[in-house]
């Protein structure tokens, strides 16, 4: 088993190596370069051309891409082209946490709904809670995020006013346990917002698989051994039904994270999804290409999580 | 039922109820019975009703499969009206099941001594200490050669054959009075088949077990079976002790099934079959279920169905060939014709 981490491990630095020189391109063939927007375009070409020379932007291409790398290595991303010439690091920094704790929250919403509510459908098929946890499921697939938040703000926190519209915190002042909850508050409306398409879907693929499982020989064989109901459901039949529900979660934690780009927006949440909304506005390419790799990284993470995970659950996966 | 019988079953039957309304009575009204240390073949072609019989009696029926009426006398109770936790302290404990396939049969997750063990567990109330201890005495029993090891190996690290005796070390971990196997052989290579029923007629002897034995191969029957039940669409139409069975064949459908059987001393070119297939369970003939692949089929036939009657000790057919007294007068040789043509 250790054998098969270190070696998924090991395919994963040439993929993260990979998504460093995707991004790199990338924003090296978007049009014009920081003096397009930075100075003035009455300057003289001459001006500009001295200073291309002097930060190394007519450099190969090659050239330029390790200066990138290596200090992208030390964590430098460079400075920020609109805030005031901030580090971009110091930038992501204030706002990575705020983008995890509601990733977080969206995911814990999806999976304590949609797994009990998908096990259930699949021990007690077509009956009502059936029936209406489908309906629920393609209602939640086709309401987009956008869409969803502003009607949740709307009635949630507009009429009832049970839940903050916007923002992480409503007092500066307050700190501990009292921040830690209102932080919390703060949270619900956003995260279940993004969780919502998550707990349809997940709702989807625990029904099937366990319905799925449960129709298999070896619970049958459970069966016929004489244990009972729970021991069948909890013991033989989850264990198996989760293996495709962990590959799942393996892309929707990256997804959590880019994915909340718009959720963010719509929430005025501090986090880094507003961040990439607004660094591209303002062509902050620095921002956009620290967010990019980020944002890149969090999805290959997400995938060797779901594979270490994978082999924990599954022996045929340990040994090949 | 005398003191000797284990298990007794009388006029199963299991419908399912399928979506259009439609009924598939696939066990129709079964009768028999099993006796202490005794092995009973249930021999017919698939379709015709032998492995639900066999669910039935575990009652492992899914929806939309009901059991409608009968009743299993096992050791003198009825274990169709048992509450399902009392059931589930009989199945594994007094009777045991060995299914087909034994590439799916097993739990992929987990490894082959935890599923032994669980059992253990459940129906002994071992520790897992104890439990572990016999996982490896069991795993000895049935040749696993290096049974410290294979208790914590996992079902995709052993072959076919091996995983096949890995559930028998499962279904005699309690020493079970009855044992029911459905096919076991089926999926193995033909060289492991008869490794694995002589295993399993070793440890029916070990620990004096009766053995249910549902296959559709009439040599493994002529081998290992002391008494044979011959199924068609849900019904026995033919059973009496072994050596009857073959050598007085009665049923046209056992003889049909004797004729198909390949032999060394046979002269033929080529070999006997019944012509057309199991008719579908929703959909059975009027009269006689066989009648329509009959070879000796009477115009009776089509009428009514025959009862199952003992026409020698122990031995009982269900055929108007040898229970209707006036069954020249109703041959009607003209529609045999017909059949054998279409």
């Amino acid at each position: 088993m250790y054998k098969y981490v270190i070696r998924r491990i090991l395919i994963f630095i040439p993929m993260l190596f990979f998504l460093t020189v995707i991004v790199f391109i990338l924003a090296k063939s978007a049009p014009g370069d920081p003096f397009s927007t930075m100075l003035d375009p009455n300057v003289d070409q001459q001006v500009f051309e001295e200073r291309r020379e002097a930060l190394g932007l007519n450099d190969s291409l090659p050239v330029q891409y390790v200066r990138w790398i290596s200090s992208v290595i030390q964590g430098d991303f460079g400075q920020s082209l609109v805030y005031n010439g901030r580090e971009v690091s110091e930038l992501i920094n204030d706002r990575f946490m705020n983008t995890i704790y509601l990733g977080l929250v969206a995911l814990f919403f999806t999976l304590i709904v949609a797994i009990p509510i998908g096990i259930y459908s699949a021990k007690n098929p077509y009956s009502p809670l059936d029936y209406f946890a489908t309906g629920f499921g393609f209602l939640g697939l086709a309401i987009p995020n956008f869409f969803f938040g502003l009607i949740a703000i709307y009635v949630f926190a507009i009429h009832l006013g049970w839940f903050p519209a916007q923002g992480t915190v409503s007092n500066p002042n307050i700190s501990g346990f009292q921040e830690f909850l209102d932080r919390i508050h703060h949270m619900i409306l956003p995260g279940i917002t993004l969780g919502l398409a998550g707990t349809a879907t997940y709702m989807r693929y625990m029904r099937s698989e366990v319905l799925d499982v449960l129709g298999s020989d070896y619970v049958r064989t459970a069966k016929a051994k004489g244990m009972t109901d729970r021991n069948v459901l909890y013991k033989h039949t989850l264990r198996n039904a989760l293996i495709p529900i962990i590959t799942l979660m393996g892309f929707e934690f990256g997804v959590l994270v880019s994915g909340a780009v718009i959720t963010e927006q719509v929430f005025n949440y501090p986090g880094l999804g507003t961040l990439f909304i607004d660094s591209t506005i303002n062509r902050d390419y620095p921002v956009v290409m620290a967010l990019c790799l980020i944002f890149g990284a969090f999805i290959l993470v997400g995938n060797l999580l779901a594979d270490i995970f994978y082999s924990v659950v599954d022996p045929r996966i340990r040994y090949d | 039922m005398t003191n000797d019988t284990v298990l007794e079953v009388k006029n199963l039957k299991t419908y399912f109820f399928l979506d259009d309304n439609k009924v598939a009575k696939a066990v129709d009204g079964v009768d028999f019975s099993v006796r202490r240390g005794e092995t009973v073949a249930l021999v017919g072609e698939s379709g015709s009703g032998k492995s639900i019989t066999s669910l039935s009696i575990m009652q492992l029926i899914n929806r939309p499969g009901r059991i409608v009426d009968g009743a299993v006398h096992f050791n003198g109770k009825n274990l169709l009206d048992m509450s399902d936790k009392q059931m589930a302290s009989i199945r594994g404990n007094d009777i045991a099941m060995i299914f087909q396939e034994p590439m799916t049969a097993l739990n992929p997750v987990f490894t082959i001594g935890n599923q032994i063990i669980e059992v253990l567990r459940k129906h002994k109330k071992m520790t897992k200490k104890q439990a572990r201890k016999r996982a490896i005495e069991l795993l000895k029993m049935v040749g696993f050669p290096r049974a410290e090891e294979t208790v914590d190996e996992y079902p995709h690290q052993l072959s076919g054959g091996m995983r096949q005796r890995a559930m028998i070390a499962i279904a005699i971990s309690c020493e079970p009075k009855l044992l029911i196997a459905d096919e076991p052989t089926t999926a193995l290579d033909v060289t492991i088949q008869s490794q694995i029923l002589d295993l399993m007629m070793e440890m029916k002897e070990k620990f004096n077990m009766s053995l249910v034995l549902i296959t559709h191969d009439l040599g493994v029957v002529a081998e290992y079976a002391d008494r044979v039940m011959v199924m068609y669409g849900g019904q026995i139409v033919e059973t009496s002790d072994k050596r009857t069975l073959f050598k007085h064949p009665k049923h046209p459908y056992t003889n049909g099934l004797l004729e198909s059987l390949p032999s060394v001393d046979k002269e033929e070119e080529r070999l006997g079959m019944i012509k057309g297939i199991v008719p579908p369970a929703h959909n059975f003939p009027k009269g006689c279920r066989f009648s329509s692949r009959c070879p000796k089929v009477m115009k009776k036939c089509f009428e009514s169905n025959p009862e199952l009657e003992e026409i020698e000790f122990e031995h009982s057919v269900r055929c108007y060939l040898y229970t209707d007294t006036d069954k020249e007068a109703n041959h009607d040789s003209s529609q045999t014709k017909e059949r054998s043509k279409s």
